[in-house]
Formats: C-alpha cells, sequence, structure tokens
C-alpha cells in the first residue's frame, strides 16, 4: 500500500517555470516603461534648467528685450503679456464655464445635457491651432491682431476644461444639501446659488488653475492673434502683446545662439510656472477633498 | 394657523421674486449651453468660409494634389496629409506599448508607497508646454538622434526603405514622431490606469486563485475586459498626435516631398500652417493653407467623436475625458 502512492514533485516543471519567466519579464516590462516616462520627464527638466542658468538673472525677468536683437535684454514685457492674456481669457472662460456646469448638473433633461456634454468634449480635442484660425477669422482679419484676440482664442481651449472641473465637483456635492435646502422652502434659485455653489468652490479653482496652466503654454492660439508686436512693456490689450510662448518659438526658430539662450530662459520660466501650477492644483484638490470627505 | 411673520402681500411678491430668480437662473445657464454648441457651430462655419476660394478652386481634389508650389500657384495637400499620417503613426507605435505597460505597473504593480508620486510625474509630463518640448526636439533631441540613433539605425536596418539616410541637423519626421511619442503617452497611460483599475477585484483575484501568474492574469482578465477603453485611449491620443502644430513645426525640417524615409524632412497639415501663415505671397496660398485647417477640423472632429462614442458606450452617463 505504501509504496503505491504517487510521487508528487512540489519543484516546478518546465512549464511552469517558462511561465514564471515569462512573468518576470513582463513585469520587468511594466518597471521599465514607467522608469523611461519619469526618466524623459527629468531628462527635459535637467536640460531645461542647465541650458537656462546663464541666461538667468534678475535683469532677465525684469527688462524687456534688447531692441537690436542679440544678448542682454530680458523677457519682462513677455511676462506681463503672458499673464494679461491668460487673466483676461480666465474672465472670460471660468463664468461661462461654470455656467454651462450648473445647466448641466441642476437644469438639463438627460436628453440635452447629452449633446453639450459630447460638444465640450469635442471642443476640448479640437486642435489648438484650428481655434486660433477661428479666431484669426473672427477678430483679426480685417482689424488687427490684438492680446484681447489671443486672450478669446486661450478662453476657448479653456473653457471645456473648467466647464468639465465645475460639473465634475457639482456632481460631488452631496445630495442631502440639495435636498434639505428645497425642502426648507428655498428656492432653486437661491439653493444654487446659495448653498450648492459655495461648497464647490475648492474643485473650481482646481480647475480653473489646471486650465490656467494649460492655456499659459498654448503657443498655436496666439500664433495669429498676438505674434507681431512691439517688445516693450505694455498693458494695452486692444493691441497684440509680446507673450512668453510666442517668444519661445521664434526665437527657437533663429539660428541665433544668443537668442537660444533666451528661449531657454523663457522655457524655464514658463515651465517652472506650469509645473508649480499644476503641483498646487494638485493639493488644492487633495484639500477640497477632504474637507467634502469630513 | 399660520406662524410666518409676514403679510400674505409680502410672502407673494417674494414667491414672485423666487419665481424670477429661478427662470433667470435657469435662462442664463441655458444660453451659456447654447453658446457653447454655438460656438463649435461658428469654429466650423469660420474655418470653412476663409477657406472657401481654394475649395471651390480645387474641390475634393486638393485632397490627392501631390505637388504644394507657391511659385506656379499650384497647390495639393497629400504631403502633408501624408506626413501626419506617418509622424502619428511612428507615435502611435511607440507610444501605444508604453502607456498601456505603464498603466498596468500603475495600477497592479507599483507598491503602494510610490503608485502616487510616479502617476503624479507621468501626468507632470503631459504638463509640459508642447512649445519648451519643442525647443528641447531642436537643441537636444534632434543633434543627439542625427549623431547618434539615426545613423545606427540606417546601418542596421537600412535595407528596409523607411530607415533612409539621416539628415545631418536632426530634424524630420522621425523627431517628430518622438516629440508626439513623449506628449500622448502620458495621456494614454493615465486613462489605461482609471480602466485597468476598475476591472472587479474579483476577478483579478479569482485568476490569481486559479494559479494564474499576474501577467496571465493581466492578459486573460484585465485587457479584454478594457479593450475597448483603451481603444478610445489610443483614439484620443492620435487626436492629439494629429492636432499638435508648435512642437512639430519646430522639429519636422519643412517640406513638400512625399519620401518613405522617416528621417527626412516633412510637414504635417498643422505644422504647415503654423510655419507659412506669415509667409502665404498671395490670396489663393492663405486660403490653400486655411483649407488645410478645414481639413485638420475634420479630423478633429471626426477622431473625437469616434473617441467620445466609444467611451460613452461604457459610461453612459458621465463620459470619459
Amino acid at each position: 500500500m505504501s509504496a503505491a502512492a504517487p510521487q508528487i514533485s512540489l519543484q516546478p516543471s518546465g512549464r511552469l517555470r517558462r511561465r514564471r519567466i515569462v512573468n518576470r519579464i513582463m513585469e520587468g516590462v511594466g518597471t521599465g516603461a514607467a522608469l523611461v516616462a519619469v526618466g524623459v520627464l527629468v531628462l527635459v527638466i535637467v536640460s531645461v534648467a542647465v541650458r537656462a542658468a546663464p541666461a538667468l538673472s534678475w535683469d532677465f525677468l525684469t527688462k524687456p528685450p534688447n531692441l537690436f536683437g542679440g544678448p542682454g535684454g530680458g523677457i519682462s514685457s513677455a511676462i506681463v503679456g503672458s499673464g494679461l492674456i491668460v487673466l483676461t481669457a480666465t474672465a472670460m472662460a471660468l463664468p461661462l464655464g461654470v455656467l454651462v456646469a450648473i445647466y448641466l448638473t441642476e437644469f438639463a433633461p438627460r436628453g440635452v445635457a447629452a449633446p453639450i456634454q459630447l460638444v465640450l468634449d469635442v471642443l476640448n480635442g479640437l486642435p489648438t491651432i484650428v481655434t486660433g484660425i477661428f479666431v484669426y477669422g473672427l477678430l483679426v482679419i480685417g482689424h488687427a491682431q490684438s492680446a484681447f484676440a489671443g486672450a478669446f482664442a486661450l478662453g476657448i481651449v479653456m473653457l471645456p476644461l473648467v466647464a468639465r472641473a465645475a460639473q465634475e465637483t457639482l456632481l460631488l456635492v452631496p445630495p442631502a444639501l440639495r435636498e434639505g435646502s428645497l425642502a426648507l422652502g428655498v428656492s432653486r434659485w437661491r439653493a444654487v446659488l446659495g448653498v450648492i455653489l459655495p461648497t464647490t468652490f475648492g474643485g473650481i479653482l482646481t480647475g480653473a488653475v489646471l486650465a490656467v496652466a494649460r492655456a499659459a503654454g498654448e503657443t498655436a492660439p496666439l500664433l495669429f492673434t498676438t505674434s507681431i508686436f512691439n517688445p516693450s512693456v505694455s498693458t494695452d490689450i486692444t493691441h497684440a502683446l509680446p507673450n512668453i510662448p510666442v517668444l519661445i518659438f521664434t526665437y527657437s526658430e533663429q539660428p541665433d545662439q544668443a537668442l537660444h539662450e533666451q528661449a531657454w530662459g523663457a522655457a524655464l520660466v514658463l515651465m517652472a510656472f506650469v509645473l508649480v501650477a499644476s503641483l498646487a492644483a494638485k493639493a488644492l484638490l487633495a484639500r477640497s477633498r477632504r474637507s467634502l470627505g469630513r | 394657523v399660520s406662524a410666518v411673520p409676514t403679510t400674505p402681500s409680502l410672502a407673494s411678491r417674494r414667491r414672485l421674486g423666487d419665481r424670477l430668480g429661478d427662470v433667470s437662473l435657469r435662462g442664463l445657464t441655458l444660453a451659456s449651453a447654447l453658446a457653447v454648441l454655438a460656438l463649435l457651430g461658428a469654429i466650423v462655419w469660420k474655418v470653412v468660409d476663409l477657406a472657401r476660394p481654394s475649395i471651390s478652386k480645387y474641390g475634393l481634389s486638393f485632397l490627392t494634389g501631390e505637388t504644394w508650389d507657391p511659385v506656379k500657384k499650384v497647390f495639393g495637400a497629400l504631403p502633408f496629409i501624408y506626413g501626419t499620417a506617418l509622424s502619428s503613426l511612428v507615435a502611435l507605435v511607440i507610444a501605444t506599448p508604453l502607456a498601456i505597460a505603464i498603466g498596468l505597473w500603475l495600477s497592479e504593480l507599483a507598491p503602494r508607497g510610490v503608485r502616487g508620486v510616479i502617476g503624479s510625474l507621468v501626468e507632470m509630463l503631459a504638463a509640459i508646454p508642447s512649445v519648451v518640448l519643442g525647443l528641447w526636439g531642436i537643441l537636444v533631441l534632434g543633434p543627439f538622434l542625427a549623431q547618434h540613433l539615426e545613423p545606427w539605425l540606417h546601418d542596421k536596418l537600412g535595407f528596409i526603405p523607411i530607415f533612409g539616410a539621416p539628415q545631418a541637423t536632426g530634424t524630420g519626421l522621425f523627431t517628430a514622431g518622438l516629440i508626439l511619442t513623449i506628449m500622448i503617452v502620458p495621456i494614454i497611460a493615465s486613462i489605461c490606469r482609471e480602466l485597468f483599475l476598475q476591472v472587479p477585484g474579483e476577478l483579478e483575484e479569482g485568476a490569481m486563485a486559479l494559479g494564474a501568474t499576474r501577467w496571465e492574469m493581466v492578459r486573460g482578465v484585465i485587457l479584454p475586459a478594457t479593450r475597448t477603453g483603451i481603444a478610445a485611449a489610443i483614439i484620443l491620443g492620435l487626436g492629439r498626435a494629429l492636432g499638435e502644430a508648435i512642437a512639430v513645426t519646430q522639429v519636422i525640417g519643412g517640406g513638400t516631398r512625399i519620401s518613405s524615409n522617416v528621417f527626412g524632412p516633412s510637414d504635417t497639415l498643422a505644422s504647415k500652417i503654423a510655419a507659412s501663415y506669415q509667409g502665404a505671397a498671395t490670396a489663393l496660398e492663405s486660403a490653400s493653407l486655411l483649407y488645410l485647417a478645414a481639413i485638420l477640423l475634420v479630423i478633429g472632429l471626426l477622431t473625437n467623436l469616434a473617441a467620445q462614442v466609444i467611451v460613452r458606450r461604457f459610461d453612459p452617463l458621465r463620459g470619459g475625458r
């Protein structure tokens, strides 16, 4: 009886060993892919920082460009211009986006919300150069380039981002809050503006910051709307204003080494702004999530 | 019975105010939503309208015209359609496996502690402005490719016509494809990660309990369950790659010849518009450039619609990103 017991080997047979090896290789591929992505990020940031270092100085940030090109001069006028353009774009996109989000979450019947949602998503994926062409045809042809036209184009880029962020936060508002205020006899509009909207402040702010970060780096819409400008500092948005993305683009297309150095400096300033804004948005989001959960 | 300390007339006045408030808030938000619809309509109408001189001259034969010669005033879009398709193809071929692998690693393999950090870093890659990536592409990536990778590929695989003679400057279609890869990997990867996280844990655990290795579980459970979503993610990435203008303009070198050599200079629809809009000498040339924009608009609308339709089949309430 005892001799008949079959021998069961607990060692992996050839086939199992092969399966394990394949598994190990695929896990390695996954880890490798993640490392490649992080590696590329680090590579881009470090090489921009290293090449920008010689250009960076207080003067670079606070002086307008040298009128005759060449070394010296800074990018203050582009910083001011970019700030104004993005600010104007936000002033247009933020209220409109929030209103659209309120309509979609509070008022719209299902059948109406779906197509509007679809249009927002399609608008979000539209090539930004097409947006630039549209605004060029609408506001620039027959008139002249202006920072306002640039802001209008950036506003179109920002709108779907802001609307989606607002919508996502509005959907997170606990139904009890909405029902509670309606049960107390508060009218719909007071409930929306006085009770629901204030709780979504953090989420909407996060969305706005992310949209600003995206818009600040957009170049294509500005190329057609505010790229031929007087390089000195100005705050008149009815004229074309210098701005950082177009400055980097134009300088990068020139053979002049000194201009390349300036482009690297401007690229570092832009990238630092965008990355810090994205991080800030992330922190904001985490905070507002925590306060909603409490 | 009523303990409300208001006179009837005050109460009714308040009710009137409330009704006015309700109607005006609803009207205002509805008007905003309609403005969004009108905006997309206006974009389509305006771009097509601007391109009209060229559309009426060439019609659909513009799409198959192989010459773009401003001097002889002959314009055709085929070189740019080809450049767009090939550069996006290069980007997709490299980005898709990479992005899916990253998505899998982030959702299944990564140790808890680093998961969030690496996930944020990958998303940060998407936040780098395209003009900065383009600058890096011209001055860092391009020269590196021209001196090392491209000659090597040409030597070893030169018998395949796509690996032709490299450019000395490193600008060309292949460089553009790589820059596009960097731009779309984080987009596809973060959608994939969300998809993989939605696969029910019981399915994954069931597969593991049956003795599957982790890779077999991924291949047998996760990938089949998320196939459609991955397709939508890839199409969204494709839409981004097709429409990117600035970074591509910076690194693609510019050219109107259709060549099988991926290392050669070329142009995409978007990059041609961005590169030439200021130099357009004749009305016909600028209208033809705007015709390119109209083609790009149609392609952009189609890819986005396709992706959104697929995504909505998954999640009819909210749609995807």
